[in-house]
């Protein structure tokens, strides 16, 4: 499935009345894509999931999952698919063992593979010494960690994971992310990520699509959504002291840059466009400054996600 | 169809089921004061205690309102086994049917509501069952376990009711013909109704109490049963019984029809 398309989706929209949880979204994703839905609560990220599993019919607009339609294949989809929900939705009064086993049956896990990749899973999330007791009493890692196995159960090609390190300690999140990748780099399947944690975000996707009340507002690499947002950087520059104020000099002669010194060696310019960067290096560098260290303040996703919702909500 | 799927949606209800002390609690008591207390009590009830000719002469006067081919069946009961026989072959009738009912809308209550309640539905929503499977999986995990009370209920029933009764009815008069109709036609047919009610409701309640609640007003026309037979009103025949047990399928056969029209997963998670 590597680089065919995966997820296509059509002007798709669903309505709940007079709310519209999802609006007109236009969404490609190819295989073995990280792929993060970024948005506030309520921005229809969930609502998207459920549209794409055929769970949950749209009002208007067609999709494509795996070259099915959700609306009439659901069921044959959701063998390829796995879900990791939002809350864990898990039986408290079963064991974690019983948990994964119910499901295998329900996914269709090989008779005789469902004990040994029960038990693979449970000692991949690290479980396999609290599988016999029931789910009730599991700590909320624990279950996320039983929630991310039992969506892991059938080896889906398609990932959803609805905010998959909600809860998690930053060893058990480190562990996730590892997770995440190795699925996409080392086995090829596609993951589809809602997550609030931005950083997260920029550190595993490959791609982002960041929503507010249904809509799409953006979409494209990490990099591309902060280049598209912040047309201008910083730019931090650390020369000889005893170069300062040639460097200075040199630099007032670009009107538009706003230069500030840090210290005795370090300047701060703030404006600069990215590809203007070069031809002010080497500008500095013919005029006879060391320069030492050239370090652009490049703003984040976070930077890119606020900015997006700010002028969204404007 | 995925027997498979089925068999596990079933064994998940089950064993889920089974750990709810709330739903446990109400399944072993009722059918224990029904199968072994009343007609317990009501053999041992001469026993006890002179029961007053008045009474003798009010079942008389019962059994004087009744059809002919009734009459007819009572001919040569003394008054002691004629009050026997009213009460273990009929006035409990309705009461029998109670259980199973009961059984499948606690059951079905807890599967649906309860799911939705414990927030479970939505990964079961998410597998790559039908609808049909869904639906066959939850109506499988209420029904059977209420028709499998019933029958053992039947068999305690009538090991109860000859070991009591016995020894006044002169021997073994238990089960009668009407009895057996009633345990493997009827009941399986009114376990049927409440869990197909419960489920209808269990869809639009919030809980599990609530599902109950609601589902429980199924249990009115077994009610109105009971005070038929107890006013003379209506007597339950092998006849009767027969046909009670058809009309109660064609209406289960209905609400499912019905009911699985709109059985849509895509319609439960509009509601989550």
């Amino acid at each position: 499935m590597a680089n065919q398309t995966v997820i296509e989706t059509h002007q798709l929209s669903r309505h709940f009345g007079t709310v519209t949880a999802v609006d007109q979204l236009d969404l490609t994703i190819t295989g073995g894509e990280i792929f993060g839905f970024l948005g506030h609560n309520g921005a229809g990220k969930t609502t998207t999931i459920r549209l794409l599993n055929g769970v949950l019919a749209p009002s208007a607009g067609t999709a494509r999952v795996l070259g099915m339609d959700p609306v009439v294949d659901g069921p044959k989809l959701r063998y390829h698919t796995g879900v990791l929900t939002e809350t864990p939705s898990l039986d408290d009064r079963l064991t974690g063992r019983e948990n994964l086993r119910i499901y295998a049956d329900l996914f269709g896990v090989p008779i005789a593979k469902v004990s040994s990749r029960v038990d693979e899973l449970l000692g991949i999330f690290e479980l396999t010494e609290r599988a016999a007791e029931r789910v009730g009493g599991y700590s909320k890692g624990m279950r996320q960690r039983l929630a991310l196995a039992r969506a892991l159960l059938h080896e889906p090609e398609l990932i959803f994971l609805d905010e998959p390190t909600a809860g998690l300690d930053p060893v058990a999140t480190r562990h996730v992310h590892q997770l995440i990748t190795r699925l996409s780099r080392e086995e090829g399947r596609t993951l589809f990520l809602c997550t609030h944690n931005l950083e997260e975000a920029q550190q595993l996707c490959d791609r982002v699509g960041v929503m507010e009340h249904g809509r799409l507002l953006a979409i494209g690499t990490p990099a591309e959504l902060i280049r598209q947002t912040y047309k201008l950087l910083s730019l931090d520059l650390e020369v000889a002291a005893a170069d300062l104020p040639l460097a200075l000099a040199q630099l007032s002669r670009y009107s538009t840059l706003q230069v500030q010194t840090l210290n005795h060696e370090q300047i701060r310019m703030h404006g600069i466009a990215r590809d203007a960067i070069p031809e002010l290096i080497a500008t500095l560098s013919a005029a006879g400054v060391h320069i030492y260290r050239v370090n652009p303040r490049e703003p984040s996703l976070a930077d890119v996600y606020f900015a997006l919702h700010e002028e969204a909500t404007r | 169809m995925n027997r498979r799927a089925i068999r596990a949606i079933v064994r998940k209800d089950l064993k889920v089921t089974m750990q709810n002390k709330g739903v446990v609690i109400p399944l072993l008591l009722v059918p224990l004061i029904m199968f072994i207390a009343l007609p317990s009590l009501v053999g041992l009830m001469p026993l006890l205690g002179n029961i007053p000719d008045s009474d003798l002469a009010e079942i008389q006067l019962l059994v004087s309102r009744m059809p002919p081919t009734l009459q007819a069946e009572f001919a040569g009961y003394t008054p002691l086994q004629l009050l026997v026989v009213m009460m273990i072959v009929y006035y409990l009738a309705p009461m029998y049917l109670i259980v199973p009912m009961m059984v499948a809308s606690v059951i079905a209550a807890d599967s649906f509501a309860g799911e939705k309640e414990r927030k479970t539905l939505e990964a079961l929503l998410y597998t790559p069952t039908t609808d049909q499977e869904l639906l066959l999986g939850k109506l499988l995990a209420a029904w059977l376990p209420a028709v499998g009370v019933a029958l053992v209920g039947f068999v305690c029933y009538s090991i109860v009711a000859n070991l009591v009764a016995g020894p006044i009815m002169g021997g073994i008069f238990f089960p009668t013909p009407m009895w057996l109709i009633l345990a493997f036609w009827v009941a399986p047919a009114i376990a049927g109704l409440g869990l197909v009610v419960t489920i209808l409701v269990s869809s639009r309640a919030q809980g599990f109490q609530d599902a109950y609640q609601m589902g429980a007003l199924v249990v009115l026309p077994l009610l109105a049963l009971m005070i038929s037979q107890a006013t003379g009103v209506m007597f339950l025949s092998t006849g009767l019984v027969l046909l009670l047990g058809a009309a109660v399928w064609l209406l289960d056969g209905a609400l499912l029809w019905w009911g699985g029209r709109w059985f849509r997963r895509t319609e439960l998670f509009g509601r989550l």
